[in-house]
């Protein structure tokens, strides 16, 4: 992908050793920063990306032509303000826009790693980043923040760095992937897998592209990022240029043609391998199980204020997953915040423009910054 | 700033760890934050009112005291604070319970239905009271669990609570309240301040 564009990458030479027990060195990290570092490096920003997002958070993406995933948030004014604080964000590792993933080389066999690429988690992810901070030198990040996936690693990296941070903002997300969470991400592998392009991963080196199961998957996945009602009022039972049934499969419905073109847009951007490991990586995810079941401990040593937020039409990762970390952090005497937005816009609320949610941001952020 | 809350905030010492429940816009709490160097949390059932207090840098829950009190440990404040909601709840003797588990102490403030107006308003125009502290219909007021200050008084006596101050506050009138004056203080306050402890 993208070999003719120049990404931003950081060639992490210490040996990283993953959950799964294998160690990587002298790999990359891709990553993007808008605004810039203070002389007192006490603005910055950790942004943490979702499933599918990359270090491309605001302006125009250089791949897609699209604006970034979170530009709704983040850019000058706006929520995340790129006039006051350096926001980084970083492409995971397993993932397919520069950082170390599955369709980079292995350096044993010199062949493209597709499904030998080891399996990471989202521990290994924050990790990875991790590097980022004494890459520029940075003694303390005054925010981590990230929505999904994204929040994952926010509780994570706070658990693992509990020095690192002063403020963090888990968003619409969860500590441990439910039963539900797994079932809907293993459709999606299920897909991709069982497109006999995807040749066990080995699909690049044989020319080959699993396009159709990749998409299906993303088809799936945004049913699951949007509420019944939000679908209900932006389609209905609306025909797709058409004025009656045709008694066809043909996309009748404006439902249909809308989901067939979210998959025929992200099979241009995503590569189905990272879909694999990166999903995987979610449902790996189980913070309190990294502390004998006790959520409270991952938080222990912090002092990091928290800012939790979810969204009343998300059904994904709903208000009690994200409470239920409101509840082990205050079983501590931890400093949390919380507010459920209202919203019909579904998980997918964070990437839009929903007023209450970035004027919550915005709010949260300025008045910490003020009184740090 | 309301009277009520400065009366509040005369009773909690510097320096101490305060939760205010149904916290409202954070009013109480960004004036104990800065005047008195407390660490301050609320819970805030209303969604706008939370987003009030994010605007003035306060840490806030969006929750009900009724179910989620629950997970704060066993006198982990110094203080916990509810003004004049303990009325609304569906069962406020839980919620007295728990404001008693989470703080070392409770201040609790109620609006009094023994005061001589709402008293006179009943009386003579036989419709339930409307006053500056009661200001709702009956069909639309939010208070289930109306008292009077001799109400709660009994009511905390009977429980064995501590009573470690008691105030009967008329407009800016802040006034002790004993055992030879409760009958007098239940008719002329429109506001009882308790300051308690299990």
């Amino acid at each position: 992908m993208n070999k003719e564009l120049k990404l931003k990458t950081l060639f992490v030479q210490k040996p990283l050793e993953l959950d799964c027990g294998k160690i990587i060195q002298n790999f990359p990290i891709a990553y993007e920063t808008y605004g810039s570092l203070n002389e007192k490096k006490d603005n910055a920003v950790l942004a943490f990306h979702a499933l599918t997002g990359d270090q491309f958070v605001t302006g125009t993406n250089p791949i897609t032509k699209k604006d970034g995933w979170w530009s709704y948030a983040v850019g000058p004014n706006k929520a995340i303000d790129t006039n006051k604080y350096f926001v980084i964000c970083s492409n995971v590792i397993g993932g397919c826009m520069g950082s170390y993933g599955p369709s980079h080389q292995d350096p044993d066999t010199k062949k493209i790693f597709g499904a030998n690429f080891p399996v990471i988690t989202i521990n290994d992810m924050v990790n990875a980043q991790y590097n980022l901070l004494e890459h520029f030198g940075i003694e303390k990040l005054f925010s981590v923040v990230g929505g999904s996936m994204g929040g994952m690693q926010v509780l994570q990296f706070v658990s693992n760095f509990p020095n690192k941070a002063i403020t963090a903002i888990p968003i619409a997300c969860t500590y441990s992937h439910s039963a539900q969470n797994i079932a809907l991400n293993e459709l999606g592998r299920q897909a991709i897998t069982a497109d006999t392009n995807w040749s066990e991963g080995n699909y690049t080196i044989e020319n080959k592209n699993p396009n159709k199961g990749l998409a299906v998957a993303r088809m799936a996945a945004h049913i699951t990022y949007l509420s019944k009602k939000g679908l209900q009022e932006k389609f209905g039972r609306k025909l797709q240029e058409r004025d009656d049934l045709k008694f066809g499969f043909d996309a009748d419905f404006q439902i249909e043609s809308y989901l067939r073109y979210q998959g025929s847009v992200f099979v241009d951007r995503f590569d189905a391998n990272s879909y694999l490991y990166i999903t995987r990586a979610m449902d790996y995810f189980d913070l309190a199980k990294q502390f004998n079941n006790n959520l409270s401990d991952a938080f222990k040593k912090t002092k990091t204020k928290f800012f939790i937020i979810s969204f009343t039409s998300d059904w994904l990762y709903p208000t009690q997953e994200n409470k239920d970390i409101v509840i082990a952090l205050n079983a501590i005497g931890a400093d949390v915040g919380f507010v459920e937005i209202e919203s019909d816009k579904g998980h997918d609320s964070f990437l839009l423009d929903v007023p209450d949610f970035l004027k919550a941001i915005k709010n949260f952020l300025n008045k910490s910054y003020l009184n740090n | 700033m309301k009277n009520e809350f400065k009366v509040i905030a005369n009773l909690i010492d510097k320096d101490r760890r305060v939760l205010d429940v149904g916290c409202g816009d954070g009013t109480l709490m960004k004036f104990l934050k800065d005047n008195k160097n407390i660490d301050c949390r609320g819970m805030e059932i209303s969604k706008s009112k939370v987003q009030k207090c994010i605007e003035k840098g306060l840490t806030v829950i969006e929750g009900n005291a009724e179910k989620d009190l629950i997970q704060f440990p066993d006198k982990s404040f110094d203080y916990a604070v509810l003004s004049q909601t303990l009325q609304a709840f569906l069962n406020p003797e839980l919620v007295i319970n728990e404001l008693l588990r989470v703080g070392k102490k409770a201040i609790v403030t109620i609006p009094n239905f023994g005061y001589w107006k709402v008293r006179l308003h009943l009386l003579t125009k036989g419709t339930m009271p409307i006053t500056k502290t009661l200001p709702d219909e009956w069909y639309n007021t939010t208070n289930l669990h109306m008292c009077t200050i001799k109400d709660f008084v009994f009511f905390v006596k009977s429980r064995n609570f501590k009573i470690f101050k008691s105030l009967a506050l008329n407009n800016k009138n802040v006034t002790l309240i004993n055992n030879s004056n409760l009958g007098f203080k239940n008719l002329i306050a429109d506001l009882g301040i308790f300051l308690i402890e299990k």
